[in-house]
């Protein structure tokens, strides 16, 4: 046996190239089979074009085309109405792997550390040998240009194959052309849920999909609201890590190491800088670039003995309970669904990074009864399809027992069974996936926490949801039987003894004993200006039309003596009140309170109030509540519990 | 011969004017009846008979269900009173459909509208026939050496001789079996047997048992309808003669027993007029499967639940009803009448029949 020596074994060894990199590793990358490789595609696509608008305020309306040529063979198609990409700027985004802005910004952000389009470009190359096509038009009145790239695999590199000017009608925007080996037939029903649940968390989003044999699916826009822009936020101390401590520290402008730690971090003010200098026994005043790894890692360890305020969260940018409602509504429309809860958990953190739950829940309609319920999940608006089991997501539904809310769930754990859909979507600056390929949110205590808390609280207004409508149920059946059936009685034995008709209000009173309290909501649409003018700044993009949402509430006494009380309809954050009749005693962002008079037996009191900037359906059911009477009394009202 | 009627319409005025009088006290109407069930039946020492007890229920306008009723009663009680006022008389059925008029007060199956004229019976303390309503023809039948004179359609009186004037298929008992309708004249007889099933009923008369063993026998049809348990009230009281019940060996055929003697749930409050005190359960009993060895089916489980029910009847509670429910329970088996065909055509009444009677000591050996 002879031996070998370290100078072969070097011959050996060569630097793996970025193609080799990705033809092992594309399963973690999302090109695992022809089928994820589709969606990988549609998706990194659409992401980009969603970002690219929203980088310039555009409503996004972005066209998706599946193109199924033979041999397994499609073209990806993604078209965005952006600002399009300036011509040196091409190759580097489209034909380079790890290529972007966005990598080491700390914000809430679709991609995050991901590989990005350019993957797809390799992917496509690799695969059918194919170059990919991007066009772009960067202002109107200039014509578009259209690359055809292919990826230089030894170099990490763009090679631009062709360069040219086309003309697009377009006023501006990005078109990406990539021929991949995908298997349609299997990912075609993925490919339309993955665009449907997109449209669900990006209301302001129109997409247009069509399939290789022409069918056109539209996914509407049902908000005209941009989300708020995301603001990028300095790393706070809890969530760094001590590799990223050093490389800051050796790049800092700061000579001191107190205005490095000011200045580079969140929520580090003079005293915690201190009390971190003290714990970490180190000198404020040392250059941070010339600091130990000693030192650092106790500069490290003293961040987390310190308490160090939560970074701030206005960097997040929900979706918001309305929004995230109305986008259910309109995609669940062919279900016709009982009813649709969403809730909005405030903003949180976990080891420094701010996140932010919403859940929805729709429930009944079409849906089957025996199938388990459909869980949605999202992560910054992004929807993810695959791992479920392996999400932080499916295991704190699990572990909320469903079966008290009306779905069916062996021993109250798992994923429940019944006619129900449920919504989690997951804002942060740093989504914690479990993997690169960025499908399940990974096992961290705080999220969970939060998921459940949302779960509880869509639990809870379920609950408050059968309870009302079983109330109702019964009232309707009194109001029946004290409008039909008691002046039939009336009529019919007065006949049989030839005596005149009893008065029968007093007996009515009597048989219902309560306080009746049932509504009506009703949508005007208006042209002009609105009731009052929204908080929104853009008072030149305001709409000319809009819905203003009306809502009747009727108190009427049905009991013996006069009765007093005050009343809560509580209203969406985001509506503004209009007119409100009586004359109400508090207006918040939460509710209208009214005190009202009292109510002489078998007399009625209608109380109105108008809401602006919802659309018609945002608000479709009264939550109302009474105060300083017995809540027994009342039907169609529940306690009011306090804020 | 006209019916008085007056003191049924001042009772169903008495309804309507209680309805009346709440409204116009602005309380809310009610009517209070005899609870109709299991728990409020008691054994009337007088009448020898179970009536219902001291519990009332109340039909109130409070609840839709409640209101429903007191409106349908008002309805019916109106149709009654018309019927009355018209000469006519209509049946349980085709009041039933007649209701479908009634716009809110009609009746959504005719269990409901047969259901409340039995409550209009307890409130008023009327029969139904008092009502101008029947029921529908059923035909139970009669054999053996009797004469019945019945009051024809024609108005003229017939002699009926239930062996001699009729044909296999024996005397087919009407809805009206009041003195007005028909009387029992010549009887030659030692008991009168009550049987549950129309196959046993055939057998015994092809084996001319009612003239070798001296019976009258009785069609039960099933569970008797009032007419046939009015017509063996009479006949046991009037000539003076034993009832013997001959049924299945199941927890029902028990309660078709019950109801011939001791008065049925459901028609308590007229238990007087439909029970026969005196009659007697000859079989099937739970020992004859065992003492006989007849052929059997295994209980189900709504067999097991009415016979524990039957525990907890008042009427089933002395020793031999006791001791024969629990047998059953523990072997676990029921059988019919026509079962005792595994010996034979014969067997029934040439051993089985036989042997019972001189049991009961109704027959010498």
């Amino acid at each position: 046996m002879t031996k070998i020596t370290a100078h072969e074994l070097a011959k050996k060894q060569k630097e793996i190239s970025v193609a080799e990199f990705f033809e092992r590793n594309k399963h973690i990358l999302g090109f695992g089979n022809p089928t994820r490789a589709l969606i990988t595609s549609v998706k990194e696509g659409v992401d980009n074009a969603l970002d690219a608008c929203e980088e310039v305020n555009v409503l996004p309306d972005i066209y998706v085309e599946v193109k199924n040529h033979e041999d397994g063979e499609c073209k990806v198609i993604v078209e965005d109405n952006g600002p399009g990409i300036v011509k040196k700027q091409i190759p580097h985004i489209f034909g380079r792997l790890l290529y972007g802005s966005r990598f080491h910004a700390i914000r809430q952000s679709r991609g995050q550390q991901g590989i990005g389009i350019s993957a797809v470009v390799l992917y496509g190359q690799l695969t059918t040998g194919k170059h990919a096509k991007v066009i772009s038009k960067i202002q109107e009145n200039r014509p578009a240009v259209v690359n055809e790239l292919a990826i230089d695999t030894n170099k990490n590199r763009a090679e631009v194959i062709s360069q040219d000017i086309t003309h697009w009608d377009k006023p501006t925007g990005t078109r990406i052309e990539i021929s991949i080996i995908a298997d349609y037939k299997r990912g075609k029903r993925f490919v339309y849920d993955y665009l449907q649940s997109t449209s669900i968390v990006n209301p302001h989003a129109q997409i247009t999909f069509k399939e290789p044999d022409g069918t056109e699916y539209m996914f509407e826009r049902t908000s005209d609201v941009l989300p708020k822009k995301c603001v990028e936020i300095k790393p706070h101390p809890y969530g760094v890590e001590l590799g990223t401590l050093i490389k800051m520290a050796k790049h800092t402008k700061n000579r001191k190491l107190s205005s490095f730690l000011k200045t580079e971090f969140s929520s580090m003010g003079d005293r915690t800088t201190t009390a971190v200098c003290e714990k970490a026994q180190l000198d404020k005043g040392l250059n941070p670039k010339e600091m130990s790894r000693e030192q650092f890692l106790a500069l490290h360890k003293a961040f987390k003995k310190v308490k160090i305020m939560a970074p701030s969260t206005d960097c997040l940018s929900p979706i918001g309970e309305t929004l995230v409602k109305r986008s259910l509504k309109h995609e669940t429309q062919e279900i016709s669904p009982e009813f649709i809860i969403t809730v909005s958990r405030p903003p949180s953190v976990y080891s420094g990074n701010p996140f932010q739950v919403e859940a929805g829940l729709v429930y009944g309609g079409n849906l089957l009864k025996d199938k388990q319920v459909n869980l949605l999940r999202f992560a910054n608006r992004v929807p993810l399809l695959y791992q479920q089991g392996d999400c932080i997501t499916t295991s704190a539904i699990s572990s909320i027992d469903w079966r008290r809310y009306g779905l069916e769930q062996p021993s109250g754990k798992g994923i429940p069974t019944g006619p129900a859909i449920f919504l989690t979507h997951i804002s942060s600056t740093l989504i914690p996936f479990t993997s690169e390929s960025k499908e399940a949110i990974a096992d961290i205590p705080e999220i969970e926490n939060e998921i459940k808390l949302a779960f509880r609280e869509c639990a809870r207004k379920v609950q408050h949801y059968i309870h009302k409508k079983v109330r109702r149920a019964k009232t309707r059946e009194k109001f029946d039987l004290i409008t039909k059936i008691l002046p039939e009685i009336a009529k019919k034995s007065a006949s049989m003894l030839d005596k005149p008709v009893p008065s029968l209000e007093a007996v009515i009173t009597k048989i219902m004993d309560v306080i009746w309290i049932e509504d009506l909501i009703e949508y005007e649409k208006v042209s002009g200006e609105p009731v009052q003018t929204t908080l929104l700044e853009d008072s030149s993009e305001k709409k000319e039309e809009g819905t203003i949402t009306k809502s009747t509430i009727m108190v009427v006494n049905y009991k013996r003596t006069p009765q007093k009380f005050n009343l809560y309809a509580v209203i969406p954050q985001d509506a503004v009140v209009g007119t409100v009749n009586p004359k109400p005693a508090k207006v918040t962002s939460n509710y209208i309170k009214w005190n009202l008079d009292s109510i002489p037996p078998a007399d009625k009191v209608d109380v109105f109030f108008e809401l602006a900037g919802l659309e018609k359906g945002d608000f479709d059911e009264n939550d109302l509540y009474i105060e300083n009477i017995n809540p027994s009394y009342v039907i169609g009202a529940d306690k009011w519990e306090g804020e | 011969m006209a019916k008085d009627y007056t003191n049924v319409i001042s009772r169903i005025n008495l309804i309507a004017s209680k309805i009346y009088d709440d409204l116009q006290n602005a309380d809310i109407p009610f009517l209070q009846l005899s609870t109709r069930a299991k728990s409020n039946i008691k054994f009337d020492e007088k009448l020898s008979v179970w009536k219902y007890g001291k519990n009332m229920t109340e039909r109130s306008a409070k609840s839709l269900d409640g209101a429903y009723m007191l409106l349908r009663t008002m309805y019916m009680v109106d149709f009654i009173k018309d019927m009355i006022k018209i000469n006519k008389s209509s049946t349980l059925r085709e009041m039933y459909y007649i209701s479908e008029g009634w716009d809110l007060a009609k009746f959504s199956s005719q269990q409901e509208s047969d259901s409340l004229a039995e409550d209009l019976e307890v409130i008023t303390s009327c029969m139904r026939e008092d009502f101008k309503l029947r029921p529908e023809e059923d035909g139970a039948r009669v054999i053996g050496n009797l004469t019945i004179e019945e009051m024809t359609r024609n108005k003229t009186k017939k002699k009926i001789h239930c062996q001699d004037d009729v044909g296999d298929a024996g005397y087919s008992i009407p809805y009206n079996v009041e003195p007005e309708k028909i009387s029992f004249k010549n009887m030659d007889a030692d008991f009168v047997l009550a049987i549950e099933t129309g196959g046993m009923f055939d057998r015994l008369v092809e084996n001319g048992f009612d003239t070798s063993s001296r019976a009258v026998l009785v069609h039960l049809k099933g569970q008797p309808a009032r007419s046939t348990r009015r017509f063996i009230k009479r006949l046991s009281e009037e000539k003076n003669i034993p009832v013997l019940v001959f049924t299945d060996c199941d927890p029902w055929s028990y309660r078709i027993f019950a109801s011939v003697a001791y008065g049925a749930i459901k028609t308590a409050h007229i238990s007087e007029y439909l029970a026969t005190p005196a009659s007697q359960y000859l079989g099937v009993t739970p020992a004859d499967i065992e003492n006989y060895d007849l052929p059997t089916d295994k209980l189900t489980r709504e067999d097991i639940n009415a016979l524990k029910s039957e525990l907890s009847d008042p009427r089933f509670q002395d020793s031999f009803w006791k001791g024969e429910i629990k047998l059953q329970l523990k072997i676990g088996k029921k059988s019919e009448q026509q079962a005792l065909a595994k010996y034979g055509l014969d067997y029934v009444t040439d051993t089985y029949l036989p042997e019972k009677l001189v049991e009961m000591g109704m027959m010498k050996k």
